[in-house]
């Protein structure tokens, strides 16, 4: 077993017993990025920089005083702005933006010691299931088909953070989740990704996308490092006025592994047409996984789940019209050249449309479109009000005695580079079916992996928690995870 | 549900977005097939029902109405992309 192949509890254990010191944990990391470039996860490190914090890290771990997660290394999504460090948004609109602040999650990360090891790929801005739209070239999932060499996408956006999980590039990663963007990766790279409540992470200093939505969380090995790093994550910010100032529990204290009694329901909406069989066949065997641990199963229904996804791509697109009206060629980043004659409506036309990428531009104008006068209230003032019975539909759920809701994580297991063609795009949407729900309602949602298909690539269930028990939602992802036994890795053929 | 290409050009215009001519109809197309999928919340009866303006019940927090920060020039200009003697830098606005 390589140092880098640890989780976050193992390594803490052994850091906190010096039977190993970070620098060598990040000397373990640094050295098998270095030899996976191939899967194109990491889009920015740097030795000097991860290695002066390992040693801060030693210090403070020989003086007995340290965090759980304080000398673990871990990557962080090219959305988080690091002082000094460069955030792009994977966008080439970002060129050379190196930010002067740091979002406060990173902080809250590296004030407890974590290593941060450089930045990861993803879709530009955040916008995209399959880390393709991005200005670093497509990350690769580390799993292959069995008997098949084609590269799969490690889904997105925060593919750079599950493709570099999954494969031991790091211990843990950072992700952010704005209809799936946490929970769908994880489940292509059989990892685990927590989406928390909406309130629960500072949206300070990450690049913004859609602020009702977005949300931060960890990307781990299993349920438990989830469980430690998320506390290391969360907690009240009086720079972000949406993140709550409730208190942040011990999420790994609420890991007994019994959830006997407990109420788990299944949507009967999620069972969409087309649905494939062996997608259906896990979810299946998920329920019956809850009930052998003693839950009780009960069938609900959450009768406007149909319109999730057409009202989360009114809000959504909506919502980054507006934060990306920021991105004008004068305040950060790139500036496209101009000719003298031109003037400054010139330079933000021309800027914006050599800095964004296709999809990103597609989804500004249909957001301007939604917004803009006369259509206003058919579309956005409607997906807000479909919205509020988006979350009606969970809370009589949860009224009824429901304490979490099971249904597949995506509609597919990952599928090839290249497969959805960009002249689709409400192709690649679908890939969001099961997971923006979850986001519009702003609950907690986490996606755990259960099996392989008969390809050899991984599936994952996700678990819906009500607003605030992401405690007793990981409880539920622990019981999940020991009754899958899933342990599977991939094969290591990106190693050079 | 569609849009018109003279629909496309203006969207573009208000999202301060440069079009090559030739790009009109394939963008169109790919907005009209999107509004199209919107369409489809046509069909839900929203009667009486409140829009979200906020996910979580909670009221905003206010903090106190004095100055945080400041005088960090310098930080702020030293990610622009252009900058003069202290300023941001654009073309001639007004002749």
């Amino acid at each position: 077993m390589e140092l880098a192949d640890l989780t976050i509890a193992e390594a803490s254990r052994k850091l906190r017993t010096r039977n190993v010191t970070s620098v060598e944990l990040t000397s373990a990391c640094l050295e098998v990025i270095e030899r996976a470039s191939q899967l194109n996860a990491f889009c920015w490190q740097d030795a000097d920089y991860a290695l002066d914090q390992a040693r801060e890290a030693d210090r403070r771990l020989a003086k007995g005083d340290a965090s759980g997660m304080c000398g673990i290394p871990i990557g962080v999504k090219d959305l988080f702005c690091v002082r000094g460090v460069p955030t792009q948004a994977a966008s080439k609109i970002l060129d050379g933006f190196r930010p002067e602040y740091d979002s406060t999650v990173t902080r809250n990360l590296q004030d407890r010691g974590a290593v941060v090891l450089g930045k990861l790929n993803m879709d530009e801005f955040a916008m995209g299931s399959s880390t393709e739209h991005s200005v670093y070239g497509p990350t690769v999932n580390p799993w292959r088909a069995r008997n098949c060499d084609d590269q799969r996408t490690p889904g997105g956006s925060s593919g750079g953070s599950a493709a570099a999980v999954a494969s031991d590039l790091c211990l843990g990663a950072i992700g952010t989740d704005t209809g799936g963007s946490i929970r769908q990766p994880a489940a292509f790279t059989g990892t685990v990704g927590i989406k928390p409540t909406y309130g629960r992470c500072s949206r300070w200093g990450i690049v913004a996308f859609a602020s009702s939505l977005d949300q931060a969380g960890p990307m781990t090995k299993c349920v438990r490092d989830a469980a430690i790093m998320l506390r290391a994550m969360a907690g009240h910010d009086e720079r972000d006025s949406t993140s709550s100032n409730r208190p942040v529990p011990d999420f790994e204290g609420a890991l007994t592994g019994s959830v006997r009694g407990k109420v788990v329901a299944v949507p009967r909406e999620y069972r969409v047409e087309g649905m494939p069989s062996e997608i259906e066949a896990m979810w299946k065997s998920g329920v019956e996984m809850m009930q052998d641990a003693g839950a009780r199963i009960v069938d609900v229904s959450l009768p406007h789940t149909k319109y999730a996804l057409p009202a989360y791509y009114v809000i959504a697109p909506a919502e980054a019209s507006s934060n990306l009206a920021r991105y004008d060629g004068v305040r950060y980043g790139y500036r496209s050249r101009l000719d003298s004659e031109c003037g400054i409506t010139d330079l933000y036309k021309r800027t914006r449309a050599k800095g964004f990428g296709a999809e990103v531009k597609r989804r500004i104008m249909i957001g301007t479109y939604v917004l803009s006068q006369g259509f206003y209230e058919a579309y956005y003032r409607r997906a807000q009000r479909i919205r509020t019975l988006i979350r009606g539909d969970f809370e009589a759920a949860f009224d009824d005695g429901v304490d979490c809701l099971l249904t597949p994580a995506t509609p597919s297991a990952a599928f090839p580079l290249g497969a959805i063609s960009e002249s689709d795009p409400i192709k690649m949407y679908l890939n969001d079916v099961f997971t923006v729900t979850v986001n519009l309602a702003g609950l907690p949602g986490i996606s755990v992996p259960v099996r392989l298909d008969s390809n050899g690539l991984p599936l994952g269930l996700q678990l819906i928690g009500r607003p605030w028990e992401e405690a007793s939602l990981l409880n539920f992802a622990y019981v999940l995870e020991r009754q899958a036994e899933f342990n599977q890795k991939p094969r290591k053929w990106w190693l050079q | 549900m569609s849009i018109s290409r003279n629909e496309a050009r203006q969207v573009a215009h208000l999202a301060r977005l440069e079009v090559d001519e030739s790009d009109i109809d394939s963008i169109t197309e790919e907005l009209s097939a999107i509004i199209g999928f919107m369409a489809q919340l046509a069909e839900v009866d929203i009667e009486g029902v409140e829009p979200m303006t906020s996910v979580t019940p909670m009221r905003l927090s206010k903090r106190a109405d004095v100055v945080a920060s400041g005088g960090i020039r310098d930080r702020i200009l030293a990610t622009a992309p252009a900058v003069e003697q202290g300023f941001f830098t654009v073309p001639k606005v007004v002749e």
